[in-house]
């Protein structure tokens, strides 16, 4: 058992070398990845455990997508590694090891995982790119009312009060100062009256209504 | 009975203080002009030698005329019919001229500000509107127009204008256009609804705010990479360039419409003056407040773009390095904006035809610093670019756009008060109609007839309008005012009322610009501008997504029906002069001839007025 297992595993790997020193096969994608532009100083030295990492995880994308067969490091096949870091890969049948997965099944199950795969790495749908496979774009975020509308609507509700105020105001202080005047010319003739006397001090009740007339009088 | 009523003189309405008025008049003459013609005029102009002709135009002939206006205004206490009517009726003309001016140019001018409006409303997002593409109904791509060309234009062409692609094509109200228009009418109608009562005391916000938000800019954009380049490409004298005619004339146009002279709102505003104030000293700090603040304009202005020209640069060597590390998979990161030319040079030389087959794009810092904007394409295109690079977009954008809108409210106190001060002066309606009340018809009227502009070809309009109605009009009319002043009234009269009001005669200077220099170098810009305008036929650049060199504009010719409303707007202003010029001259005929026989019963001293006005 150990040794099919063993003798299964050399016949891969020298499969696999075999495929890399052919041309790129049609069902092939082109990775690239752009470690050092997302994360700067934080980036890590990309080596032989991340490309197993790689490996494992598109093993991961599709046993998600298609449930129930188990794919495994061994499948996914990586060539032509360049110091850019980019490389095409292949993923090999689980029933034949010749025959490669069609282009169309690795295409949906790296979109389906694509959020875990990026996440693997730190990277983003722009740093680890699949050459052929475009992100799907996020749906724009449409609130209900457009935030222009309510900033409009303060502005406005804040100008219709100013204009409301400043056109009633002037009309409640004329009503006030119609109310006035009444009073201010009766504390007047008093005045008047009491200013208008000299002499001797007041005894009994002075009668108004020959107070100095005249003043009020015009010609 | 304490209380005196005011007998005789019904009190004019005055100035709380000398520095409202100021205030106001600075406000009407800085406008929106100031921050997106004049930088964009030095630019193209060769810098710093652009100072030269417009410094000149301001000496001889911005500021004289300023005087002229603000000294005729204060003496006459009247506004601009009112103050031509009583210098002569023949020139009764000039004041209607200038109200129709005021009020066509009151019409275009709040759109505008209705623009600016709705970019205001629409910079309390994230992220900004105009950063993103919209994207297409299958959610597979971006909206089309948007790829080919850029979201900020996107944004400003199809979301805020929804442009057609010709101006014959009017397209529909736009109602987001409409509700924006209204606030902005609404918004000059609560600042003017007490005169210049609530007006004064909106000036001392809207006249300062911007110059606040300028200098705010101006540190900012200083700490900005890019913004020295900026500076240095815009004084940099280009001395060559000032053997070019049109450099000169455009300096004169750029003073004259600067300065908002002609309008009639600075003769309503010092009419509102006490009669022994200073007006020589007034007109001169406005017209130098002016300049500065044009000059302060460009120098924030500047190191922006400056700004987004380096940010453009460093996106297009981006692109290259990113197109060279992919394709001779170097590691990432090892061309950086810094070895870039080293790295260029080493493959270039080595691999010269892969690297001709990249088809990089040529970066040259010069051509972006060359792609100069002015108007509506440096406010609402240009500069929401370059906000959008600026850390904290949202408080840029909403600072930008509140100092457009001060400075546009500003100015649309001088439009509105050159409608309504004659409107009173005329005792055009009975007396019982409050001054709030005819504000609010006036603001409605205006509204309706803007509505024009918030059509899908309304944007055209507004270039119509902007390029014709205040340009050849205003230019007539400051012409006759110059006449009208110096040779009708008579320089001897004018110098006495200038040394009744502050003291003292105007000194030769003045004379001198007043009599010969000013209406020559008028006459002169009026015919140059004429010729040029009139040497070919006009044309207006139309966004049309189908051209095959979009998102490049289309240039494209009037339609005659359009030249014949152009013809119509430079004129229909204008013609109330000779008319009303022939009028009186006719009435004048008629009552003469009635008088001409002496009768000795008839007592000239109670002679009574004629049927003419």
């Amino acid at each position: 058992m150990l040794g099919k297992i063993f003798f299964l595993l050399c016949l891969s790997s020298a499969w696999a070398e075999d495929l890399c020193s052919k041309a790129v096969p049609p069902e092939a994608y082109y990775v690239r990845l752009s470690i050092k532009t997302a994360l700067g100083d934080k980036a890590y030295v990309w080596n032989d455990n991340e490309m197993f990492l790689f490996q494992a995880t598109l093993a991961f994308a599709m046993r998600s997508q298609f449930s129930g067969q188990e794919y495994n490091v061994s499948n996914i096949v990586v060539c032509d590694e360049t110091p850019r870091v980019s490389f095409w890969f292949v993923v090999t049948s689980l029933e034949d090891p010749s025959r490669l997965v069609s282009r169309g099944d690795v295409e949906q199950a790296v979109r389906k995982s694509r959020n875990r795969i990026n996440s693997a790495f730190l990277l983003t749908d722009q740093t680890l790119e699949f050459i052929g496979i475009t992100p799907t774009l996020a749906a724009p975020v449409a609130p209900n009312t457009p935030p222009w509308l309510i900033v409009f609507g303060v502005v406005m509700g804040a100008v219709f009060a100013g204009i409301l105020v400043l056109l009633v105001l002037p009309l409640i202080q004329k009503k006030r100062k119609k109310n006035q005047p009444m009073e201010d010319e009766d504390s007047d003739e008093e005045t008047q009256v009491k200013t208008a006397e000299n002499g001797p001090e007041r005894s009994g009740v002075y009668n108004m209504s020959f107070s100095d007339d005249d003043k009020f009088t015009q010609m | 009975m304490g209380k005196t009523e005011d007998s005789g003189v019904q009190e004019r309405p005055k100035w709380d203080n000398k520095a409202q008025y100021l205030l106001t008049c600075i406000g009407f003459a800085v406008g929106i002009g100031n921050v997106w013609r004049f930088p964009y005029l030095c630019q193209i102009y060769g810098g710093g030698a652009f100072l030269i002709p417009y410094l000149i135009a301001l000496v001889f002939q911005g500021i004289p005329l300023l005087y002229l206006e603000l000294a005729i205004g204060q003496r006459l206490r009247l506004g601009s019919i009112g103050v031509w009517n009583s210098i002569s009726p023949l020139l009764g003309g000039v004041g209607i001229a200038s109200m129709i001016v005021s009020f066509l140019v009151c019409i275009f001018y709040n759109t505008i500000m209705a623009w600016v409006l709705w970019y205001f409303f629409h910079s309390f997002q994230n992220p900004l509107p105009w950063s993103q593409c919209p994207i297409n109904e299958s959610l597979t791509g971006y909206d089309v127009e948007c790829e080919k060309s850029t979201p900020v234009n996107y944004f400003w062409y199809r979301e805020t204008l929804n442009i057609t692609p010709d101006i014959a094509v009017s397209g529909s109200l736009q109602w987001w256009m409409v509700v924006c228009l209204a606030s902005a009418w609404c918004v000059v109608f609560i600042c003017f609804i007490k005169g210049i009562e609530s007006m004064g005391k909106a000036v001392y916000v809207t006249a300062t705010f911007p110059y606040l938000v300028l200098t705010i800019f101006l540190v900012r954009a200083l700490t900005l990479p890019g913004a020295t380049d900026g500076l240095l490409y815009l004084f940099t004298p280009d001395w060559n360039i000032l053997m070019e005619p049109r450099v000169w004339l455009d300096a004169a146009t750029q003073i004259f419409f600067s300065l908002s002279l002609a309008f009639g709102g600075l003769i309503a505003f010092s009419s509102y003056n006490p009669e022994t104030n200073n007006c020589e000293r007034d007109a001169v700090v406005v017209g130098v407040v002016n300049s500065a603040t044009s000059l302060y304009a460009s120098i924030s202005v500047f190191s922006i773009l400056g700004f987004k020209a380096t940010t453009a640069f460093n996106t297009c060597r981006t692109e290259n390095i990113l197109a060279l590390t992919n394709h001779f998979h170097i590691s990432d990161q090892n061309i950086t904006l810094e070895n870039y030319d080293t790295w260029f040079e080493y493959l270039n030389t080595t691999y010269t035809e892969e690297v001709a087959g990249l088809q990089l794009r040529v970066c040259d810092l010069q051509r972006f610093l060359d792609q100069s904007a002015s108007g509506t394409g440096l406010a609402f295109i240009a500069f929401t670019e370059a906000v959008l690079e600026m850390p904290g977009s949202q408080v840029w954008a909403v600072l930008f756009f509140v100092m457009l809108f001060s400075l546009g409210l500003s100015s649309m106190f001088g439009n509105l008060e050159g409608v309504l001060t004659p409107i009173k002066d005329l005792k055009l309606l009975p007396k019982w109609i409050p001054l709030e009340v005819v504000t609010g018809v006036t603001c409605l009227i205006s509204f309706l007839i803007s509505l024009i502009f918030t059509l899908g070809s309304g944007n055209y309009w507004v270039e119509v309008f902007n390029g014709y109605v205040g340009s050849v009009p205003l230019l007539i009319i400051a012409f006759f005012e110059i006449i009208g002043v110096i040779y009708v009234h008579g320089i001897k009269n004018f110098s006495e009322d200038i040394y009744f009001m502050t003291g003292s005669r105007p000194n030769i200077y003045w004379k001198a610009c007043w009599m010969v220099i000013s209406p020559l170098m008028l006459l002169v810009v009026f015919v140059a501008y004429v010729i040029v305008q009139a040497q070919d036929h006009p044309t207006y650049p139309a966004w049309d997504p189908s051209y095959e060199l979009f998102p490049e504009t289309e240039v494209r010719p009037y339609p005659d029906w359009v030249f014949a409303i152009i013809i119509l707007l430079s004129s229909v202003p204008v013609l109330p002069i000779p008319l009303v010029a022939l009028y009186r001259l006719i009435c004048r005929r008629r009552t003469s001839s009635a008088r001409a026989e002496p009768n000795p019963y008839i007592l000239h001293s109670f002679k009574v007025t004629q049927n003419c006005i």
